[in-house]
């Protein structure tokens, strides 16, 4: 086996130039697909980070997976009802005290109860449109990441009072309004309460940032009209993959529909499957051109050394040996573009770090390029250049093993 | 006398629209230490027997017997582990590997079989050019010799494994009549001195009269089979 790699070494360092451009193609594949991949899963990580960070990982609301069977359709065993109106029922989740404490045993992380409710903030003749959250500031700071979001205040200002709001910084903006400004906050119900504002934050979320504003879980139920009464709880885990087991548990227990934050983005991460299917596949492409590459290579060695082949196999050398040689020449240029690729890959990974700029249209500003410095990557990008190197040398290798060795002696004679 | 080589009716023939038949009915008894000349026209088919006697042919029909092996059933690998021990081939052309020093080139065969240590294979390459008269340009490579330097490096390397036969395919054929001397005197050294037995392949009459046999081939088949 020595002998058989130190042939293969002596032929491609033999052949300078052509390894070299060999070496350098699959070098470039490898690298510029560890960037792409630390990119794309910069971006995703990111993405999902930023998710899981600013959604609850369990939100339980006032709904019902499956509508509620209506009476006339037990009494009446009808196969179908038309034109039936369903009966009202009370709006939000029933006995939140009770609920609440049935989850707080087990429940592998926080709670926070909230009453959600749209309504109008008004100052000096200025209307914003806002959904008014009310809620409890102490559990809220336990399951929010708005917490470490405050420019001004926090949500303990809340509880200084019973009047007290805290709104996006940008909401502050458009109203013309500041820390310590009073405001009238409008319901959907009509009643109109003053409050003021006591924390500004700031998501980097615009539509968070324009449009959330944040009352003591009173107030909010005091401006609905709907004493004692929550919509929702967010639940934060401690380990956010649980969240669908949690969510089906939580439901099967209140009743109430419990939506994980997998599955209320599941359109999304099923896009980011897709990415990553895209991105393996041009993976796959830059691999693929550069084992031409090799192939170039490692045909033009066999074709130039079939007289050694035939010489070789008169020696005694069986064809598995000729194989070997060949598949041989053909890892030894992809493990060295693959060396040469982690390297280009990293320098070129160091080079996107340092990109520095600020972006804010998307809704989410971005000062870096979101990056994921994975060692897979490496591995990943060298495996598909071995399997495309052993592909590209294996070809000409078995078709130089086949070679009778007398066709070629009798050629070259 | 033990046969090293036995032959019984062996049959090679090219496929093709019409069938070219290179080789035909060839029976063959060749013992050690016998000094062979194969001889006949072009196209005769001398040195298609010689590639079927070395294994590096497969007949189309007939048996061929080597030190008692039967050929015929063998493995693609298990007739390359018999070439590597049991024959050693010398070309028209020396067919060195060009990246390697004579010295490296003849080590191959050894390297391969795997008997000797690395000391005693550089050891036994030494010796073998030395005693072919090249103990100056062990470490050159082929470019770096003369023609005549070149084929007894092949001759080295065919010795390389110490093996029973050697079969030579018009080995001085592209060599002038100082060089032809020279190798012609190294085969029948190698016959007198180290005991092996060489077929040769040639078209030089005066070389074949030298030689203790000639087997002369007309058209695949063997017309004439003389003992000197």
């Amino acid at each position: 086996m020595r002998l058989v790699l130190e042939m293969a070494v002596t032929h491609i360092v033999g052949r300078g130039p052509q390894t070299l451009v060999a070496i350098v193609g699959v070098a470039l594949g490898v690298g510029f697909s560890i960037a792409m991949a630390a990119l794309m899963q910069g971006t995703q990580d990111n993405f999902v980070a930023q998710l899981v960070d600013t959604v609850p990982h369990v939100q339980v609301v006032d709904q019902k997976r499956v509508p509620p069977r209506q009476p006339a359709q037990d009494a009446f065993a009808a196969v179908q009802i038309a034109g039936l109106r369903p009966r009202e029922d009370r709006r939000g989740i029933l006995n939140p005290t009770a609920a609440l404490a049935s989850l707080k045993g087990w429940l592998p992380g926080r709670m926070a109860p909230s009453l959600k409710t749209q309504g109008v903030i008004r100052f000096a003749g200025r209307d914003v449109g806002a959904a008014i959250i009310g809620v409890d500031p102490r559990a809220e700071a336990g399951v929010s990441s708005l917490a470490k979001d405050f420019r001004m205040g926090s949500f303990a200002s809340l509880a200084a009072g019973g009047s007290n709001i805290v709104v996006g910084d940008r909401m502050a903006e458009r109203l013309g309004a500041t820390l310590g400004t009073n405001v009238s906050v409008v319901s959907g119900t009509g009643l109109t309460r003053p409050f003021k504002i006591v924390g500004l934050f700031h998501t980097g979320v615009t539509a968070r940032d324009e449009s959330e504003a944040y009352v003591l879980l009173k107030s909010a139920q005091i401006l609905s009209e709907r004493p004692n009464t929550i919509n929702e709880i967010r639940l934060r885990l401690d380990n956010p993959d649980n969240a669908r087991l949690v969510a089906a548990r939580v439901e099967a227990l209140l009743g109430t529909k419990a939506v994980s934050w997998q599955e209320a983005n599941e359109s999304l991460l099923e896009a980011l499957i897709i990415q990553n299917v895209v991105m393996y596949t041009v993976v796959g492409a830059i691999m693929l051109v550069a084992g031409f590459g090799i192939f170039n290579v490692i045909s033009t060695i066999t074709h130039e050394k079939a007289r050694d082949i035939a010489i070789l196999k008169s020696l005694g050398f069986p064809e598995g040996d000729m194989r070997r040689l060949f598949l041989i020449e053909g890892l030894t240029l992809g493990f060295a573009g693959s060396l040469v690729g982690w390297s280009l890959g990293y320098a070129l990974c160091f080079a996107l770090s340092q990109v520095h700029f600020e972006v804010s249209s998307v809704g989410r500003e971005m000062t870096r390029l979101p990056l994921a410095w994975s060692f897979l990557h490496y591995v990943i990008a060298a495996a598909f250049a071995l399997l495309a190197a052993g592909v590209a040398g294996y070809l000409p290798a078995r078709r130089a093993a086949r070679a009778n060795p007398v066709d070629i002696i009798r050629g070259a004679t | 006398m033990t046969a090293l080589i036995e032959a019984a009716e062996l049959t090679r023939t090219l496929p093709a629209m019409v069938p070219v038949t290179l080789v035909q009915g060839v029976s063959l008894t060749i013992h050690a230490r016998e000094f062979i000349a194969v001889t006949g026209p072009s196209g005769s088919g001398k040195s298609s027997l010689l590639y079927l006697l070395g294994l590096l042919d497969r007949p189309t029909a007939g048996d061929l017997t080597i030190a008692g092996e039967a050929t015929g059933p063998m493995t693609e690998r298990a007739r390359a582990a018999l070439r590597l021990a049991m024959l050693g081939f010398v070309f028209q052309f020396h067919f060195l590997l060009p990246e390697f020093t004579a010295r490296e080139n003849v080590e191959i065969p050894m390297r391969k079989l795997g008997h000797l240590t690395q000391a005693q294979m550089r050891e036994r390459a030494g010796d073998l050019l030395a005693s072919l008269d090249l103990g100056g340009h062990v470490d050159k490579r082929p470019e770096q010799l003369s023609g005549g330097q070149r084929q007894r490096v092949a001759i080295a390397r065919a010795l390389a494994n110490d093996p029973p036969i050697v079969l030579a395919d018009e080995p001085t054929g592209s060599l002038d009549s100082r060089s032809s001397a020279q190798v012609f005197a190294i085969l029948s050294d190698m016959v007198r001195k180290r005991g092996k037995t060489v077929l040769a392949v040639t078209h030089d009459v005066d070389m074949a009269a030298r030689m203790d046999r000639r087997i002369h081939l007309v058209d695949g088949r063997v017309t004439s089979d003389e003992r000197a």
